[in-house]
């Protein structure tokens, strides 16, 4: 055991340095966006003709958009509409995969068959044409698209949750649970959910990442967030008709995207190591 | 008045699979019964069922004058503090992510409203654990640890703790000692020993352990194929009448 371990430490410092920092940017991204609340010099929809397309100033740090709108100000908006919609439709799906999988991986039997029928149906839709199709069927928009997302994405924690639970629940200490006469709320709550809570963080972190581009894509194609709302991807597509003359136009929403995204699938991996490996050394 | 009696009992698998044939057995008040057997021959589907975690396909289990075989969760709910289960593999019997102290007080805090404790009077959740702690010869700083930080010995003496912590009345012991090492057996057998006059328990020593069982029991069953082939005291297992089985058994050992 002592030797298994030995080696095993450099490369687990490395990992918690790595998740120091994921945690830091992830945090700062999270907090500019908050921050932005409250330092609102300008209003990111009210366009101002004569000022457009400015160059960096003090008056805008990031310069104008083609409207004249403040361009540090709309990216720290968008990151609110964009973070903010993504973990809404990541805990959305949590919230209905993670009781959706317990209650079926428990109870077996005629229960499971259905709801794993239901969340075979569910999955055999691709993401991409779920939101195509709910923007046809409800008009483009934000609400639709989280929607569509929650829609495909909750199976997966359901079949995830589901699995841990189906092994988990035929080990003596759940059987001896059951033979005290625990109810199986409280064995699911008390004995199972935490078996689970780690699997579902590590995929929810890597989901995270996948979820941010879905978002921008579909604003960017016009299916996501509505103008003049400020939004990563719909700014990439707003800036699209300058990108000879003003390339950084595009460039800073798409750095931010591509940041973000790193940084949740960093988050992910650390995550990954930490629940997954140690564990099963251990123990 | 018996504190367990099984009568008749049959249990099959499937039409062809026969686990238990024509079973029965009475457990008195205060009296370790040993049940031994080789390995498949039913012993531990005996226990399930009598604990009902399993159905039966019919007979009866008497439990403290109530025939509970065929009663649903709610009414069996009062009657299940009356007896509780140890398995052979601790590791799977304590939940790796709860701390000691929680698994050991799962039970207590499961029937607390209900219960009367004769032998530990807790005036706190912290007492009762050190109690429990204690009675099985652990120290409580144990109660914050996870099960992979204890030994095999030290975490099948937690789940006796948990077994005894709401004072059963009968406890059945599913080779308590079959994944320990020969040490770690021998005191365990000396605790559950204890254990039983202290708090005036019935056993259902389960094992194919036959040296272990005569040690404990006052009583031995011996089990075949899932009838129960012999039934005598302790003092007469090496008698001229033992059943052929039972004498095959003796000669292993």
């Amino acid at each position: 055991m002592r030797e298994l371990s030995t080696p095993a430490i450099p490369k687990r410092s490395k990992h918690s340095w790595q998740g120091i920092i994921a945690f830091l940017f992830v945090l700062i991204t999270v907090m500019a966006s908050i921050y932005a609340f409250g330092w609102l010099k300008y209003d990111p929809n009210t366009t101002d003709l004569g000022d457009r397309l400015q160059e960096i100033s003090m008056l805008h740090p990031l310069g104008t958009d083609h409207l004249g709108r403040d361009v540090l100000t709309r990216l720290l908006l968008g990151g609110q509409q964009t973070l903010g919609y993504s973990l809404l439709a990541l805990g959305a799906a949590l919230l209905i995969g993670i009781p959706f999988g317990l209650i079926s991986g428990y109870s077996r039997g005629w229960i499971d068959r259905i709801f794993m029928r239901i969340a075979d149906g569910f999955l055999s839709f691709p993401d991409t044409i779920v939101a195509i199709v709910l923007s046809g069927l409800l008009g483009a928009g934000i609400g639709n698209l989280v929607l569509a997302i929650v829609i495909v994405k909750w199976v997966n924690y359901a079949r995830l949750v589901r699995s841990t639970v189906l092994s988990e629940a035929q080990k003596d200490y759940v059987q001896i649970a059951r033979t005290n006469g625990l109810s199986p709320a409280r064995i699911m709550r008390r004995h199972l959910l935490p078996h689970v809570i780690g699997h579902v963080l590590v995929l929810a972190s890597l989901d995270l990442g996948k979820i941010i581009l879905l978002i921008s894509a579909f604003s960017y194609i016009g299916l996501g967030a509505q103008p003049p709302t400020p939004e990563w991807g719909a700014m990439l597509n707003d800036s699209r008709p300058y990108f000879q003359s003003r390339p950084e136009l595009m460039i800073y929403p798409g750095l931010a995207i591509v940041s973000v995204v790193l940084l949740a699938n960093m988050l992910g991996d650390y995550l990954r190591d930490r629940f997954d490996v140690k564990r099963e050394v251990q123990s | 008045m018996s504190l367990l009696q099984v009568n008749r009992l049959n249990k099959s698998y499937a039409p062809d699979k026969r686990v238990l044939h024509e079973v029965s057995f009475a457990i008195e008040p205060g009296e370790c019964v040993g049940l031994v057997g080789e390995s498949g021959c039913g012993k531990s589907t005996l226990a399930r069922c009598l604990l009902r975690m399993e159905s039966t396909d019919s007979g009866s289990i008497i439990l403290d004058g109530q025939s509970i075989e065929q009663m649903n969760d709610r009414q069996l709910y009062p009657h299940r503090k009356k007896i509780q289960i140890v398995f052979q593999n601790p590791s799977a019997a304590l939940n790796p992510k709860l701390r000691i102290r929680d698994s050991l007080l799962d039970p207590y805090r499961q029937y607390r409203k209900e219960l009367s404790l004769q032998h530990f009077q807790p005036s706190s959740e912290q007492h009762l654990t050190r109690q429990l702690l204690e009675a099985v010869e652990l120290t409580d700083t144990l109660a914050d640890r996870y099960p992979h930080e204890l030994s095999g010995g030290q975490r099948q003496r937690v789940t006796i703790a948990r077994a005894i912590s709401i004072e059963p009345q009968l406890v059945v012991l599913d080779e308590p000692t079959a994944s320990l090492d020969v040490i770690s057996q021998g005191a365990v057998l000396q605790l559950l020993t204890r254990l039983r006059t202290e708090l005036n328990l019935s056993y259902l020593f389960i094992s194919h352990d036959l040296a272990a069982v005569h040690q404990m029991s006052q009583r031995i069953m011996v089990m075949k194929d899932g009838q129960l082939v012999d039934q005598f005291p302790q003092a007469a297992l090496f008698a001229e009448e033992r059943h052929a089985y039972t004498r095959e058994l003796i000669s292993i050992f």
